[in-house]
């Protein structure tokens, strides 16, 4: 098979036009309805004039590709391919959308404006054009997902209805569980064959068949062609999906998504068939599949439902013609995909119209149709005709060939698949035969919602021309539609065309026979219906739908159930899990990870300081865990805390750190005594014995675990990366304090990333306080009535000296925090020490007017400072944060150094004030509103 | 020295988990409070512990690691807005619900 042009950019413009034009209709919409259905019609008519331009290499049987790297790791490439069965599937997608474009500007109410129906049609189409053009099966699936996803929009498209939701639910459930079975498919085909590529896989037919892999891969690509084109036993949705609004019927259900899963068969054909597991699966579901879903469709009374099942039944017989496994069966399939494409969307567009003209498609109500609509009648009979095979129709000569098929086929079961065809041929004859006499004769309509009439003109016009395509392929095949069966069924098998014509008439023979047999038994079965339906009557109901519902909400329960076993809403077992895990985790590590030197701590001798602090450490932390009922005692030895450990940052070399977290402590404290006074008083009942030991069990753990974890960190060499810091702290950054260098210049990047942490701290913690009212308790936990002189006049006189004096401190601490301990992060904490101090002293009344109310203009501020500081150095041609430093000589104060990155600490220092300042004052201010609120002044 | 830290930083873990785990939303705040240091105490140890080294630069001294320090510092402050954005989103919740549980609606 030639492969010319080796990469068409015309291929790939194809679905990059449908794809972008699928918006199109509902930007347009506002226009009008004439121009969203002009806007769809133009984008199908588009690609349909690129892939004319295309169709003339492919009519001569060669492949043309477009190719385009897209994840080569993967084997994911964005490639197409366009051959003679891509080509028939595309004149099909764009052919039968055009008709249902321009029936569903007629179909649909007035008032629905057609832009979002024509977008997701549009959507689906582009999805459906990328499966049958896909060249890579990886690229296959993602089209493939697509359509089920689109399709699933169709299907609820009148999502007011709770039958279209749970309809359109079903057929994603059937059709996207398919999917991802077809996903592994081919990610195990793509393991055989080592690509993922088409060509590559039709090539190695041999190679896949004999691969250990072959089986599973099989079942789970036929799993999901299966379920895409409704075969026994996953065909439940299709009948159900009927809910979706008929022009959706007519081309998701006819003509295009039903046959992805048949053009799937066919495309793979060369790489799966010729095997006996692919005659017995394939062969197997088609044959039960025509046969069962043909007999149900006579018993429906819905139109839309018997030409649902008749449809299965028709997929059922495709299917089986690939099962089949000779040329000339597939070539039978590929033709009953085309005739069934066509007489199935005109049948589905009468039903339309029926419905639309009567106001219901019962079967039972609707009758006599032909007095009311003798054109649209006399076109639907003749499509009818086609369904049960009539000769003079193209229905007739793919079901002649399947006949000629089923004759000829000799092992391993002689007599039975004869037998099989002319039953199921009498069951299409059947069902057609009601369709026809229900509908269009038997008597008069009953009760009908509407008056009928013949349609608007341009409704049925496409109804017209596929019922004419039906007589033209039915009469002069070979005049019409066999240049294109060549072409298709070439690309299909990938080698020779048997010698096979096609022709209305070859002469008196068995499978003529047949098919008057079946014309004449399907007529009988239609003349015994009484019995037969009162027979049906009394079988036991079969729900597959209910069924499937029920299946569906044991599935979302116990994956419900699942959920809550982790997720129950309880903070307290979060914390506990999380706290069990981490526990496994370092564990697992630990033992699973290279042998450590195990511990050898290199002693640092411990004085009597040392020894000193740590048991006040330890008095504190264990006795505020023993007595956290006792809030107020709790609070306190929390703070002794805070101080060994402030204590043992300055005994370890770290005066930046002591500096640091001696101020958070006093904030610490003051946030603490405020939470305090809002907590209700009483104390929280004691846990249950099971619990508590739980709760220790895991701190015991967690404790042993981090004081073993420090150790064998101690132990272990020490590596730092720190040399280079130490090396370029003064002559590149300009400072002695190496602390104070890295936050504010070498990695002021992750400073700058943490003081944005901060300020959104302070956003939120105002959103949380907004419109916030507590109770302001007039008793203490122990009883005791809180004191009236809330800011005693001594605290007062005291602290409002000391502010400007704090205030200098904190500037001096600012200043010389680049070469000594201190700097932005130390002097913010104890200028807002400070500031706290003021309202605590002095109350709120007095301190509010004094400061700024809101935080974000300053926060702002803050974060401007030091980013702006950091953009400085672009006019300089240097990167983001990049810092400069020199010596000013300032009268009195002499010689300063100034370095850039001061300004940056500068937005840290303005940031760490607001951020505290938000907090603890906010807290402050909720009790001027409490008190305002319940009990008036204090 | 190494092993009196590895001591504290494991009790401030144990009673910082326990309280944690505490169904009112002040234990648990002290605990997060307890859980910090001993956190931070962590990361800072991982400079290993020197004495009389501060990370200054003078003539002729020796520095201890810079870089956790660093870390630590920010830790620092970010722990303390931590702690008072989860005192908020207690008394919050107090206001919301009218209980100090961390799980409100139960009661142990």
């Amino acid at each position: 098979m030639a492969h010319s042009h080796d990469s068409n950019l015309l291929l790939a413009a194809i679905p990059a036009l449908a794809f972008a034009g699928c918006l199109l209709p509902l930007l347009l919409q506002r226009c009008g309805r004439a121009v969203a259905a002009i806007a769809a019609a133009a984008v199908m008519a588009g690609c349909l004039g690129l892939l004319l331009r295309l169709a003339a290499a492919a009519f001569a049987g060669q492949t043309q590709f477009f190719r385009l790297a897209w994840l080569p790791a993967w084997g994911l490439d964005f490639s197409l391919r366009l051959d003679g069965l891509g080509l028939l599937f595309c004149l099909l997608i764009l052919g039968i959308g055009l008709l249902v474009v321009l029936y569903a500007a007629w179909y649909l109410p007035e008032e629905d404006r057609l832009g979002r129906f024509y977008s997701i049609l549009l959507l689906f189409m582009a999805a459906m054009l990328g499966v049958v053009l896909a060249e890579n099966l990886l690229l296959l699936l993602v089209f493939w997902e697509i359509t089920s996803l689109s399709s699933f929009l169709l299907v609820a498209y009148r999502s007011d209805r709770h039958e279209s939701r749970i309809s359109a639910r079903m057929a994603l459930a059937v059709t996207g569980g398919g999917g991802l079975a077809l996903f592994a498919g081919i990610l195990l085909l793509g393991e055989i064959v080592g690509s993922h590529e088409l060509s590559a896989i039709l090539d190695a037919g041999e190679r896949i068949r004999s691969s250990p892999l072959y089986t599973p891969a099989l079942l789970l690509i036929l799993l999901g062609a299966f379920t895409k084109s409704a075969q026994f036993p996953f065909h439940f949705w299709l009948p159900n999906a009927m809910a979706a609004p008929t022009p959706v019927s007519a081309y998701l259900h006819s003509a295009t998504m039903v046959k992805a899963g048949v053009f799937l068969l066919a495309r793979l054909y060369p790489a799966l068939g010729s095997s006996d597991l692919w005659f017995w699966l394939v062969g197997g579901t088609g044959a039960v599949t025509l046969v069962y879903a043909a007999a149900i469709a006579l018993f429906r009374n819905d139109i839309k439902g018997l030409l649902a099942y008749s449809t299965i039944s028709h997929l059922g017989l495709i299917t089986l013609l690939f099962g089949l496994d000779t040329p000339l069966s597939v070539i039978a399939g590929i033709f009953h995909i085309i005739n069934h494409a066509i007489f199935k969307a005109s049948l589905f567009m009468a039903a339309g119209i029926v419905d639309h003209e009567c106001g219901t498609r019962d079967m039972r109500r609707v009758n006599g149709m032909f007095r009311y609509m003798p054109i649209t009648a006399t076109l639907a009979i003749i499509a009818a005709g086609s369904m049960a095979g009539v000769p003079l129709l193209n229905g007739f000569l793919s079901k002649e060939m399947f006949f000629a098929e089923a004759v000829s086929y000799s092992e391993p079961i002689s007599w039975a698949l004869p037998l099989l065809a002319t039953v199921a041929g009498m069951l299409a004859v059947a069902y057609s035969a009601r369709f026809v006499h229900d509908v269009f004769f038997n008597g008069e309509p009953v009760d009908l919602p509407r008056q009928p009439h013949e349609p608007p003109r341009w409704m049925r016009a496409p109804i017209e021309l596929l019922v004419l395509l039906c007589l033209l392929v039915g009469v002069v095949p070979a005049w019409t539609v066999a240049p294109l069966l060549d072409a298709a069924a070439g690309a299909a098998l990938q080698g020779p065309l048997p010698d096979f014509h096609l022709a209305l008439w070859h002469g008196f023979n068995k499978p003529l026979l047949m098919s008057l047999l079946a014309l004449a038994g399907g007529v009988l079965i239609y003349a015994l219906r009484r019995p037969l339906f009162a027979w049906q009557e009394q079988l036991p109901p079969m729900h597959p739908r209910t069924a499937f519902e029920r299946f569906y909400r044991l599935l979302a329960l116990s994956a419900r159930r699942c959920v809550f076993l982790l997720d129950n809403g309880s903070l307290q077992r979060y914390s506990a899990l999380l706290f069990a895990f981490v526990f496994v985790l370092a564990t697992w590590a630990h033992l699973s990870g290279p042998p450590g030197g195990g511990i050898s701590v290199p002693a640092l001798v411990a004085d009597e300081a040392a020894v000193a602090a740590l048991c006040v450490l330890l008095l504190g932390t264990v006795g505020a865990t023993a007595l956290y009922r006792e809030r107020l005692l709790a609070v306190i030895l929390v703070s002794l805390v805070g101080l060994a450990v402030t204590l043992t940052f300055i005994r370890l070399s770290a005066p930046d750190l002591a500096l640091t977290q001696l101020a958070v402590e006093m904030g610490t404290i003051i946030l603490m005594l405020l939470v305090l006074y809002y907590l209700p008083p009483r104390s929280a009942p004691k846990s249950s014995a099971a619990r508590l030991s739980r709760d220790l069990l895991l701190a015991l753990l967690a404790g042993g675990g981090m004081a073993l974890l420090t150790l064998l960190m101690l132990s272990a060499p020490a590596a730092s990366i720190s040399g280079f810091y130490l090396q370029q702290s003064v002559p590149g950054g300009g400072g002695a304090n190496v602390v104070n260098v890295i936050l504010v210049d070498f990695r002021g990047f992750d400073t700058l990333g943490e003081i944005t942490v901060l300020a959104m701290v302070a956003l939120a913690s105002q959103a949380l306080l907004e419109r916030l009212t507590l109770r302001s308790p007039a008793h203490d936990a122990d009883g005791r009535r809180w004191d009236r002189d809330v800011h005693p006049l001594f605290l007062a006189m005291l602290t409002r000296p000391l502010l400007p004096l704090a205030l200098t401190v904190s500037v001096y601490i600012f200043l010389r925090g680049h070469n000594v301990p201190g700097g932005g992060f130390v002097a913010g904490l104890i200028t807002s020490v400070a500031l706290v101090m003021q309202y605590l002293a002095n109350g709120i009344d007095f301190a509010q007017p004094r400061l700024p109310a809101r935080p974000a203009p300053l926060l702002a501020v803050g974060l401007l400072l030091a980013a702006g500081i950091g953009v400085a150095s672009w006019p300089f041609g240097r990167p983001f944060l990049t810092s400069a430093h020199g010596h000013v000589q300032l009268p009195l104060l002499g010689d300063i150094e100034l370095a850039s990155a001061m300004v940056f600490d500068l937005g840290v220092y303005v940031v760490v004030v607001t951020v505290v300042v938000t907090i603890l004052a906010g807290l402050g201010r909720l009790s001027l509103r409490a008190r305002s609120g319940n009990e008036g002044p204090a | 020295m190494e092993a009196l830290l590895a001591s504290a930083i494991g009790v401030l873990t144990a009673c910082g988990v326990f309280l944690i785990l505490r169904a009112r939303t002040f234990p648990v705040l002290l605990g997060l409070t307890l859980l910090s240091y001993a956190v931070n105490l962590f990361l800072f140890a991982s400079g290993r512990l020197h004495l009389d080294a501060p990370p200054l630069i003078r003539a002729g001294a020796s520095y201890t690691d810079p870089l956790p320090q660093a870390l630590v510092l920010t830790a620092i402050v970010i722990g303390f807005g931590m702690t008072g954005y989860l005192a908020m989103l207690a008394l919050r919740a107090l206001a919301e619900a009218g209980d100090d549980h961390v799980d409100p609606g139960k009661d142990s």
